[in-house]
């Protein structure tokens, strides 16, 4: 102690400051809480936070943390929460077991409809039965470069991955597998965070960034994860598979849509596949025509094939490029339609 | 560390304080120069709160256009679907590990000299935790359904574990600011008594916990502050490694990358320390707190910026050298547009700007003071939210499928809400530094104590000079 306190005031403080930390240096011998220098304010006398009390606040703090990752389970259970379905029951094959859907796109004979001189009439087909807004492309008819110089037509839907990165990044299960191997988005449930567009490794997926237009016989469909339509704002759609068609017996439309008959539509479970035109065993043709999938080495597991080739088998030349622009005719049919750019 | 290995040689220096002066007119300036934000406001400060206050009312008009026609307004698309808002969020994360490095870690490793500047940090954390979660929300497309994230949270989603680790750290930073602040909270319901509004004593009074200074009360916080300390530097780190891991979990090229967690780490940490010294210039100098935050504090904190910059450095190199030696399909697009086309001038500001000049900056002796280092500091901060964009941006650009690349530039929607952001990050430190006490008072004064008699001390161990951190 060198100093010598001015003011008596002061000095309490100097000692209670300097006792506090002589007493923090000898815990150990610290028992008793009796030689705790009284308050010198009386309103406080009579309540205080010892030390067990205040153990007690941080324990209870730190319980309050434990239940947070079953929280949502809890909620579930308490709100009696509904599990996510798509519209009906699991569509099953003869055998009873659930069909598997599948689709097989024979490249040969995609020419990305040069020689209808028409978009792309999958994709047309697509937007025409669902009302898809601008610019979505559920199946988009990319071109991409062969190695060795030309170009090949490649229309693409949503891969239905077996092992989909957007499922397993979806925060609250809004987009989900289904018991027939597709992908499905429940457009009630999705908060537009949009992860799963930045998880798709095949570009698949398309945000309703604006109030899409939607057309009066669209405000009549019954919206399902099946069937999407009309289009909501602020989450995010894809190709469904139509699902829903199939149980009504009819194929896709883009399976309809397709003058070339490129596409087939199938189950895998029992190993049928149509393109509207010919029935084929799925294994043989897949194994028989050298099938691939997208991006294989990602270990997504799609469930959309592909036979390799360029337009071959309807003429198309290699070296042929280009294909027409993609509309959306039904958009101009209704009033004050909003669109965006892709 | 130099930094950390000098912390005792203050003692030998003297401190901030002349050794003549009497203890007692040093103990009351320093509770004066805290007292001084809370019972002295200035005209400039009503017209910075009303500035700020109108950039706010900006962004919340800007963001009601947002509700109204919907993400149309901003200039983020199917292709590039993240933009500034992700950016700003990611910035934020990153800025609020200031509190847990600076306070945390230097308290752990007993640093005495962080004594004076451990509140702004941790306050600095809270705050910009706050700011980046509501970017989030501002991202989403259904802002009336974020409570799905709690109805049905899928633990498998990274969201979810940024949500779980994001709440987590923001409790317990709150909870780290307040504990070691409720002596000090004890000292302003006692000594401002009278001399300030009744709501403000009321508040002191609720928040300062029936504080007395007993043996047992200086144990029992010790104890919960020694938990707090040891707790939250797992759950930071957590925090800013699931950040990185939204990027990291997707099959995107360039995000694709097993050192991205701990890159986002020390990018965290790198971008705090810049925003802590930025803090620390700007409240020194309104506040006139030049005895307490001296020369040396800037130095200090240089240093680790410095030492920083180099670990952002070897992650850099480790990052591209790895996948550029390869150059797998992707890879490439990705090395063209960084280094050489789109994003090369935001890389290359950032890597020389950022990372190389900081830490020329804080190494050569002429600009090793308190200029130098805020400028580095200032470079710092803008280079880490140019980092954040491109990385968030560039990565969304290389394409997945055979098609043009697409573009991506914000909008006034996008750059209002942001700007808006950080008004309300700037606007958070105006008023606590106008309700709490800025500078750590009894830990401060608990140094100098120690200063003092360190002579008598001296022949003891190291550890001898404990803090009441240390009582448990």
């Amino acid at each position: 102690m060198r100093m010598t306190p001015s003011r008596p005031k002061l000095r309490a403080r100097r000692a209670r400051v300097f006792r506090a930390s002589l007493e923090l240096r000898c815990v150990k011998d610290m028992v008793d809480d009796q030689r705790d220098v009284p308050a010198p304010r009386p309103r406080l006398d009579g309540l205080q936070i010892g030390r067990r009390g205040f153990l007690r606040v941080i324990a209870l703090g730190a319980l309050g943390f434990a239940p947070l990752p079953i929280l949502p389970s809890l909620i579930r259970a308490a709100l009696g929460g509904s599990v996510v379905r798509s519209m009906g029951d699991a569509a099953r094959a003869p055998s009873g077991r659930i069909r598997q859907w599948t689709m097989i796109i024979d490249l040969r004979h995609c020419d990305g409809c040069q020689s209808v001189g028409k978009p792309p009439q999958c994709t047309a087909a697509c937007i025409q039965g669902h009302f898809a807004p601008e610019p979505m492309e559920w199946i988009e008819v990319f071109e991409g470069d062969l190695p060795g110089g030309g170009t090949q037509f490649i229309p693409t839907p949503c891969q239905q991955c077996q092992n989909p990165p957007c499922v397993n990044v979806c925060p609250v299960a809004a987009t989900f597998s289904t018991p027939e191997g597709t992908v499905l988005i429940d457009q009630d449930r999705c908060i537009g965070c949009r992860i799963c567009m930045a998880a798709c490794p095949y570009d698949r997926r398309f945000f309703n960034w604006g109030k899409a237009p939607v057309p009066p016989e669209a405000q009549l469909a019954r919206y399902s994860a099946e069937h999407q339509v009309p289009a909501k704002r602020g989450t995010v759609m894809k190709c469904d598979f139509c699902p829903d068609m199939i149980r009504s017996g009819t194929l896709p439309y883009c399976v309809q849509g397709c003058p070339k008959h490129a596409i087939y539509y199938g189950d895998l479970e029992e190993d049928v596949a149509t393109n509207g035109e010919e029935v084929v065993a799925a294994s043989r043709f897949l194994s028989g025509n050298q099938a691939y999938r997208l991006k294989e080495n990602l270990g997504t597991k799609p469930r959309v094939y592909y036979v390799a080739g360029h337009g071959e088998a309807v003429g198309r030349d290699a070296f042929a490029k280009g294909r027409m622009p993609t509309k959306w005719p039904w958009a101009e049919t209704v009033n004050g339609a909003k669109t965006w750019k892709r | 560390m130099e930094a950390l290995g000098n912390q005792r040689s203050r003692r030998e220096g003297g401190g901030p304080l002349a050794a003549a002066e009497p203890r007692a007119s040093w103990l009351s300036r320093l509770e004066h120069a805290a007292f001084a934000p809370v019972t002295e406001t200035s005209r400039w400060y009503y017209l910075w709160v009303a500035f700020l206050l109108l950039v706010i009312a900006w962004g919340v008009y800007a963001y009601s256009h947002q509700l109204r026609e919907g993400l149309i307004v901003t200039g983020m698309r199917d292709r590039i679907s993240w933009g500034l808002y992700i950016t700003t969020f990611v910035f934020f994360i990153g800025i609020s590990h200031a509190g847990t490095l600076i306070s945390a870690i230097l308290r752990v490793s007993q640093a005495r000299w962080r004594t004076p500047i451990t509140r702004m940090a941790e306050f600095i954390t809270v705050v910009a935790l706050v700011s980046g979660a509501i970017f989030v929300i501002i991202d989403l497309g259904r802002p009336d359904r974020v409570l799905n994230v709690i109805r049905y949270g899928r633990w498998q989603s990274p969201i979810i574990w940024d949500v779980l680790a994001i709440t987590t750290y923001l409790t317990a930073s709150i909870a780290y600011l307040f504990l070691p602040m409720i002596p000090d909270l004890a000292l302003f319901r006692d000594r401002l008594a009278g001399r300030v509004a009744p709501w403000r004593i009321w508040l002191y009074d609720l928040l300062s916990v029936r504080w007395r200074g007993t043996g047992a009360q200086w144990r029992s916080m010790g104890t919960a502050i020694t938990t707090a300390m040891i707790l939250i530097i797992p759950i930071a780190v957590s925090v800013h490694t699931v950040v990185s891991w939204i990027f990291a979990m997707t099959l995107r090229e360039p995000w694709n990358s097993t050192i991205f967690g701990a890159f986002f780490v020390a990018g965290a940490i790198f971008s705090g320390i810049a925003t802590l010294i930025i803090v620390m210039a700007v409240l020194r100098k309104v506040y006139h707190l030049e005895e307490y935050i001296t020369e040396k504090h800037f130095v200090y904190l240089g240093y680790m910026l410095a030492a920083f910059a180099l670990i952002m450095i070897y992650g850099n190199v480790s990052e591209y050298v790895t996948t550029g030696y390869k150059l797998e399909e992707g890879a490439e697009f990705h090395f063209r547009q960084l280094f050489l086309e789109q994003f090369a001038g935001f890389y290359w500001f950032y890597f020389i700007g950022g990372l190389v000049v900081p830490g020329l900056l804080v190494l050569f002796p002429r600009t090793r003071n308190i200029w130098g280092v805020v400028a580095a500091a200032l470079l710092v901060d803008v280079a880490m939210w140019v980092e954040r964009y491109f990385i968030v941006v560039s990565g969304f650009r290389v394409p997945l499928m055979p098609y043009e690349p697409s573009s991506y530039a914000p909008t006034w929607v996008e750059l209002s809400i942001m700007v808006a952001g950080f008004a309300l990050f700037a606007l958070l430190i105006t008023l606590f530094v106008k309700v709490f006490p800025i500078i750590a008072v009894w830990e401060v004064a608990e140094d100098q104590e120690s200063i003092e008699t360190a002579p008598a001390r001296r022949p003891l161990a190291p550890g001898a000079t404990l803090d009441p951190a240390e009582g448990g």
